[in-house]
């Protein structure tokens, strides 16, 4: 059963789709070294890091923008 | 209140009783006056709604579709190639299940260039997914518009409609019609209040989605469901119409069937000059009948076999003509019921039907040579 | 300035690995809010946020087709003020094939009928969805499968379309380039978008990590580069006025950028220093 015109009424209902599983490199953050610039929070293509800098490895993906981006370095990519 | 108006008069006249919201709309002959009504409607603060002069038909069927997505009763009207530019976006809405009402002054398309009417263009997008309602008249083009929101917006239905009036034959001939009243319509036609889909920051929904496999197949199921579902719909609107404004409608009207040796079947404008030569004929004691189809889709399989089954022969006639196998009216007609039929295409890109063709058509299909044949009336050759 | 936490593209959507569209999205999406409608053109975008039943989006969005999103957009502006819903943002998000080629009617006419509404072009520079066909937007010199490399030649033949100075001409109030790698600049521009009376078009730019060819990391690094090279030069033209809103400290080499990426990798000497004139060229003229 498809619903009238396949419309979607569960807003953000794509999270029932954890996307950690495409994941091979896994970033590890150390707060010790952070900085709190943002950077990582705001280019996360999945939107998947707050503003404590916590990780939801649900969705994360393994791209290592957040591991490029953090200027301080604090962000290493790690193999699964 | 009785007037004498032309049918695009009438049209835009039971738009404005409708009250639509938005009305984005692009200039095209013959539709091109309906329009024009609405923009001196609005000017005027006759008609509430948001006006857009979109730059093509593409954009006036994609804004008629954003805006139906918001929730709120839209129209828009073309013709043609205006209809045909539409075409990606026809299959769009209907999928989308957007009960969009529109205008067609049906007219024949390109190539070579005809201004003039047959019904070629509606007739090319009976597979999109919309209604189609033929018009005799500019009585039955502002009915028709009325009911058309009624069977559109039915929860159980929630496809678009498209009310079809032959271009020039009736969007540019005046004759009396009686215009109801705004109180009437009200009781008639309540403000749409959809549930199924609406743009809503309060309800965040998301309209036109991607389907797999999974479920695209039963989405264009739905739809099937929903057509064939139309039928009874259309019945209870019609008597509801006829509650409110006393005049009588069906997905067919019988003209002289119930003894007819002879039953002609057409659809729009020629219906009036069949009923003239019917009206002659049977005074000579020729019994001749016409089945009028004013629902193109849904299609009224059932109406139309209870119609001609007793009759001796039909003769289905076709303004359009689907190449390589002919008029489109007759194939379906041939396909869905076991009956003896000839096909005849007339009226192309305006070429005259006079009475007298009438009366050919009549005789060839009292003594057919071949009922396969594709008869072509009028052709120039042919005389 | 304060950026808001909360998100309105929900995770577990499609897109590849370090895509920079959703980045552009969640940004923009920040900066609009709750009291926001979207609408897509069918590309990457759409696909991979609305896999039915699922989808990422959290405000109110529609999709109908590729060439008519700024035409859906008008409808629903119009509908949403026909409702008393004036206060409730439009945004349209388009890729540059469907803005700069198949959607650039519909996208005129709106901007000439003056809606009230953001149109975001994200611009990654071909046709990604499809499989890297090259668009109006492709840059000179870039290999794409329709504007390949060859022995007879050197990819795409002709520079990127001008789309954001054709909508100024279309004397619109806003209209603004950006970058995904520059979020504050971008960020600033819609929110100036949303308060402008009337259509406001943000042009931004958007590396592609399978369309270019480089590691899903380097997506912002990418977009830093074609700024700092001036290949891509940051700007915004409020009712007229045009103003740089960002001069890299000094212009780096084209090269740096050309050479991280595999649609330019197979560029002569000789084609990489015709691409670095005409960006001199460009940037002389913007006194950049």
């Amino acid at each position: 059963m498809t619903s009238i015109g396949a419309t979607v009424k569960e807003p953000g209902s794509s999270k029932h789709n954890k996307t950690g599983s495409w994941r091979t490199f896994k970033p590890i953050l150390d707060k010790e070294k952070c900085i709190d610039c943002e950077n990582c929070f705001l280019f996360c293509p999945e939107g998947c890091i707050n503003k404590e800098y916590d990780i939801d490895y649900d969705y994360c993906k393994g791209c290592g923008i957040c591991a490029e981006e953090c200027p301080v370095k604090a962000i290493k990519m790690e193999r699964e | 209140m009785l007037r004498v108006i032309s049918a695009n008069r009438a049209l835009a006249e039971a738009v404005k009783l409708a009250r639509p919201k938005v009305v984005p709309v692009y200039p095209i002959t013959p539709q091109t006056t309906i329009s024009e009504y609405l923009a001196s409607f609005v000017a005027d603060g006759e008609l509430k709604a948001e006006y857009i002069m979109v730059e093509s038909e593409h954009s006036a069927i994609s804004a008629a579709l954003g805006a139906s997505g918001t929730g709120v009763r839209v129209f828009t009207a073309t013709s043609s190639q205006g209809l045909a530019l539409m075409h990606e976006i026809l299959f769009a809405a209907a999928g989308l299940r957007a009960p969009i009402v529109m205008g067609n002054a049906n007219r024949a398309l390109s190539a070579p260039l005809s201004i003039w009417n047959d019904q070629q263009d509606s007739i090319s997008e009976r597979d999109s997914g919309w209604m189609q309602f033929f018009a005799e008249n500019a009585q039955e083009a502002l009915d028709f518009i009325l009911q058309a929101y009624r069977i559109s917006e039915d929860q159980d239905v929630l496809l678009p409609s498209m009310v079809c009036v032959d271009g020039f034959i009736l969007t540019h001939t005046v004759e009396p019609v009686d215009i109801p009243t705004q109180e009437d319509v009200d009781k008639f036609l309540p403000p749409y209040q959809p549930t199924h889909s609406y743009l809503d920051p309060e309800h965040p929904m998301s309209i036109g989605t991607f389907t797999d496999p999974n479920y695209y197949m039963d989405a264009r199921y739905d739809m099937e469901i929903a057509m064939e579902g139309a039928v009874d719909v259309i019945r209870k609107v019609n008597k509801e119409f006829e509650e409110v404004f006393g005049r009588k409608y069906d997905l067919v009207e019988k003209y002289e069937c119930e003894d007819a040796e002879i039953i002609l079947v057409a659809m729009g404008s020629i219906c009036g000059t069949i009923k003239a030569v019917i009206d002659d004929l049977r005074e000579k004691g020729e019994k001749i009948g016409l089945l009028k189809v004013i629902s193109f889709r849904p299609f009224p399989r059932e109406d139309i076999y209870n119609a001609v089954k007793n009759a001796n022969r039909i003769a289905v006639l076709d303004k359009n003509i689907s190449m390589g196998i002919g008029g489109v009216l007759f194939n379906e007609i041939k396909a869905k019921m076991d009956v003896d039929a000839s096909g005849f295409i007339l009226g192309l890109g305006g070429r005259d039907v006079p009475p007298e063709d009438i009366i050919r058509i009549i005789e060839r299909t009292r003594n057919p040579t071949d009922t396969q044949k594709i008869n072509w009336i009028g052709i120039k050759e042919e005389e | 300035m304060e950026i808001p936490e909360e998100e309105f593209l929900a995770p577990g959507h499609r897109g590849c690995a370090g895509c920079g569209a959703t980045v552009g999205v969640r940004l923009a999406l920040k900066m609009l809010g709750k009291n926001t409608v979207a609408v897509s053109a069918t590309g990457c975008l759409e696909v991979i946020t609305t896999p039915y039943p699922e989808t990422s989006w959290k405000i109110p969005w529609i999709h109908v087709a590729f060439e008519n999103a700024a035409a859906v957009a008008s409808g629903v502006e119009r509908a949403l003020k026909s409702q008393g819903k004036d206060d409730v943002n439009v945004v349209t998000f388009a890729g540059d094939g469907g803005t700069a080629d198949i959607g650039l009617q519909a996208l005129s006419g709106a901007m000439e009928r003056g809606h009230n509404l953001i149109y975001i072009c994200y611009d990654n520079e071909a046709y990604m969805n499809t499989g890297v066909q090259r668009s109006g937007a492709t840059p000179y010199g870039a290999s794409t499968t329709t504007s390949p490399h060859g022995k007879e030649s050197f990819g795409e033949d002709k520079p990127k379309k001008n789309i954001p100075m054709i909508m100024a001409a279309h004397g619109v109030p806003y209209v603004a380039t950006a970058s995904i790698s520059y979020p504050e600049d971008f960020m600033k521009k819609v929110k100036k978008a949303k308060e402008v009376d009337g259509p406001a078009y943000i042009h931004l730019h958007q590396p592609c990590t399978t369309g270019w060819g480089f590691d899903p990391s380097q997506t912002i690094e990418l977009g830093r580069l074609a700024v700092e090279t001036g290949s891509w030069i940051l700007y915004e033209i409020e009712e007229g006025e045009f103003k740089i809103t960002y001069r890299p400290m000094q212009r780096k080499p084209v090269n740096t950028y050309l050479e991280s990426q595999k649609r330019f990798k197979h560029l002569k000497e000789e084609e990489k220093d015709r691409i670095q004139e005409y960006v001199d060229q460009v940037c002389a003229e913007l006194k950049i």
